[in-house]
């Protein structure tokens, strides 16, 4: 499969006034042409700044991108000129926010900011982007589009709101869609429908990048997983694989707490423990608290994370030459 | 929309009744009269006058009699200036208070938003932390020290404008930069407070995500939304610079109606201060009904509220 986006080695940080936080740090993820990845991990792990920084939307002061490449299309987004980066925005890669409530303009018209973003990118006149806009309201499934184009965002319901950010994200057919957490501020019965549209609207070719922290959400849409813990990747591998196999115990430890629907009904799996706070992370593998797997090695070094093959696991129990397990 | 106009202008009627009654009794409990005065009238002649200006009625009866007359829209005549009613005045010194007033408001506006919204655009830079300090310095400093300092410096000092006076067309500079000051201080200051808090929002973040640049988000996005604030500050401003202007016309000697309203309180010109009063109401009246209009149409939020 052909990558189209590549993240290498990202590390952000955010200068708080209680000092430097660590939201990425040495993340590596590959979206292929036409693959749906899904991000996954607890809030504030760092997925929504990784997918953030493809479009250098981190606000800057305080975040700081400070290492890293991300390739799209053999150019680095993170030095590419404003002028390039403007272009690529909203064009070949975008991104539908957590927020529906927030994230349309709270004082223009639906159709005036659908109409804006086709005519940023295309030469057309307003009388075609209007129509296209229209259709496209149709297509995410908003009755009466015509009408709904003159609505302000406050008069539409959440689930509106969130079919109108898709249909502006879909109508000029990027590469790459970024959904955050789309569904997270929706009602359960909306949820389903909008991830549904999500899968149904996007081309083949089109590759889509999925923030979630909804193991369900990432069993129905994704091809491929990654998943990230602490402002680091822990493991990635192709979904089945991971469900069946999962090669991190974070990974495990995830896949246990999804409630069943079958089998006894008892108390809901969790994860013993919290995470370590980015400001400070410790020395060794910052899972080793909650993981009952772990080492003495665990307390002393930080495990690489081993890759081969389109996998990779973050975990001294998935290094290759380590045939004997401990203890 | 109009609905709406019309029933604030209706709501005209009892606020402006409950001004010029309260004034009316309130001027008549504080001592003195109209022709109480450092040289002692003869009391026949104080006797005649107060016949004549209808003082020796019964006070209900005289609340009635001004009322009558104030809703035909004869204000009266003013005692103090026998040559003219109370209505004559307001027609020849209100243009001028008018005109200070829109002077000082222009004045407010451009330099107020342009220094705080250029801080907010660099929010934390030593642009921003040089704009700010001087701003809270301007809501500070009240018009009676900034009017003789101007004239003593750009007048006095360096001789760029006169002193005093309302003739040539550059007089008109000192007291408006003077009226106007501490109003742009706070627009500054309120412009860039709502400014950066539009500029952290998601749906910035989204026109962003779509490509438009850092112009096109300020203009399209941002402007709209910070402006309301400072809409709805200036109903009450320009009502205040208007009504307020009675300390920078004593200043450059300028022959507006703010004056007239001092001196009215200073002679105890019952007729001329009632009038002034309602009209002042009425003026107030007005700038924040266009501001709940300027407010309505920037908001499509109100808009709905406002319709309904």
């Amino acid at each position: 499969m052909d990558t189209l986006l590549e993240i290498e080695d990202l590390t952000v940080r955010f200068d708080t006034d209680e000092g430097t936080l660590t939201a990425v740090e040495g993340v590596s993820l590959s979206i292929g042409k036409g693959e749906t990845l899904g991000l996954v991990g607890e809030s504030g792990c760092g997925k929504s700044v990784t997918a953030m920084s493809i479009l250098r939307l981190i606000p800057s002061p305080p975040g700081r991108i400070e290492s890293g490449r991300i390739h799209f299309h053999d150019r680095d987004m993170l030095t590419i000129p404003d002028q390039d980066l403007r272009e690529i925005r909203g064009k070949s890669i975008s991104i539908i926010f957590q927020e529906p409530m927030t994230a349309l303009s709270p004082l223009k018209r639906v159709g005036h900011q659908l109409i804006e973003a086709i005519q940023l990118h295309e030469d057309v006149p307003k009388s075609d982007a209007a129509r296209r806009a229209v259709e496209w309201l149709g297509k995410v499934g908003i009755p009466d589009p015509a009408q709904r184009m003159q609505s302000y965002p406050f008069q539409l319901s959440g689930g509106m709101r969130q079919r109108v950010m898709i249909a502006m994200a879909l109508m000029l057919e990027p590469e790459l869609i970024i959904a955050d957490e789309p569904t997270t501020a929706l009602d359960v019965t909306v949820q389903a429908q909008v991830l549904e549209l999500i899968k149904a609207m996007k081309r083949d070719e089109t590759s889509l990048l999925l923030i979630t922290h909804d193991m369900g959400v990432i069993w129905e849409m994704c091809e491929r997983v990654t998943v990230m813990y602490a402002s680091q990747v822990v493991e990635t591998a192709a979904l089945r694989d991971l469900f069946a196999r999962p090669r991190h115990p974070y990974t495990e430890a995830l896949i246990r707490s999804i409630p069943k629907l079958t089998g006894a009904r008892g108390e809901l799996e969790t994860i013993d423990g919290q995470v370590p706070s980015p400001l400070a992370y410790p020395g060794g593998c910052r899972f080793r608290d909650r993981c009952c797997k772990a080492f003495e090695r665990c307390e002393l070094e930080m495990p690489p994370l081993y890759e081969a093959d389109r996998v990779a696991a973050r975990c001294f129990l998935s290094d290759p030459n380590q045939s004997v397990p401990p203890i | 929309m109009l609905r709406f106009t019309i029933r604030r202008l209706l709501e005209l009627i009892p606020v402006l009744l409950a001004v010029v009654t309260v004034t009316f009794f309130l001027i008549r409990l504080a001592p003195g009269g109209p022709f109480t005065a450092e040289r002692n009238y003869p009391e026949d002649a104080i006797q005649r006058m107060n016949e004549f200006y209808g003082l020796d009625d019964p006070l209900p009866i005289q609340y009635l009699n001004y009322l009558a007359c104030a809703i035909r829209g004869d204000l009266g005549p003013s005692i103090h200036n026998p040559t003219r009613t109370v209505n004559d005045i307001i027609a020849q010194n209100f243009p001028v208070s008018l005109e200070l007033g829109l002077y000082a408001m222009v004045f407010a506006l451009l330099f107020g938003l342009a220094s705080g919204l250029s801080a907010a655009l660099r929010h934390n830079q030593w642009w921003d932390h040089l704009v700010m300090p001087v701003a809270m310095t301007g809501i500070c400093v009240p018009s009676f020290v900034i009017g003789p300092v101007l004239a003593l410096v750009c007048g006095l000092h360096y001789g760029w404008f006169n002193v005093a006076g309302w003739e040539e067309p550059s007089d008109r500079v000192l007291p408006a930069i003077t009226l106007g000051l501490g109003v742009a201080a706070y627009i500054a200051r309120l412009s860039r407070g709502s400014m950066l808090e539009v500029l952290p929002q998601d749906y910035i973040r989204t026109a962003r995500a779509k490509g438009l640049n850092e112009g096109q988000i300020l203009i399209r996005h941002a402007l709209k939304n910070a402006m309301i604030p400072v809409v709805s500050f200036l109903g009450p401003a320009a009502a205040g610079i208007i009504t307020g202007s009675f300390v920078v016309e004593t200043i450059f000697q300028i022959p507006g109606l703010g004056r007239m309203f001092v001196m009215s309180a200073f002679n105890r010109d019952y007729p001329l201060i009632l009038g002034l009063v309602a009209f002042y109401a009425v003026i107030v009246v007005f700038f924040n009904l266009l501001v709940d209009l300027c407010i309505a149409w920037l908001n499509p939020r109100t808009r709905a509220h406002t319709v309904a």
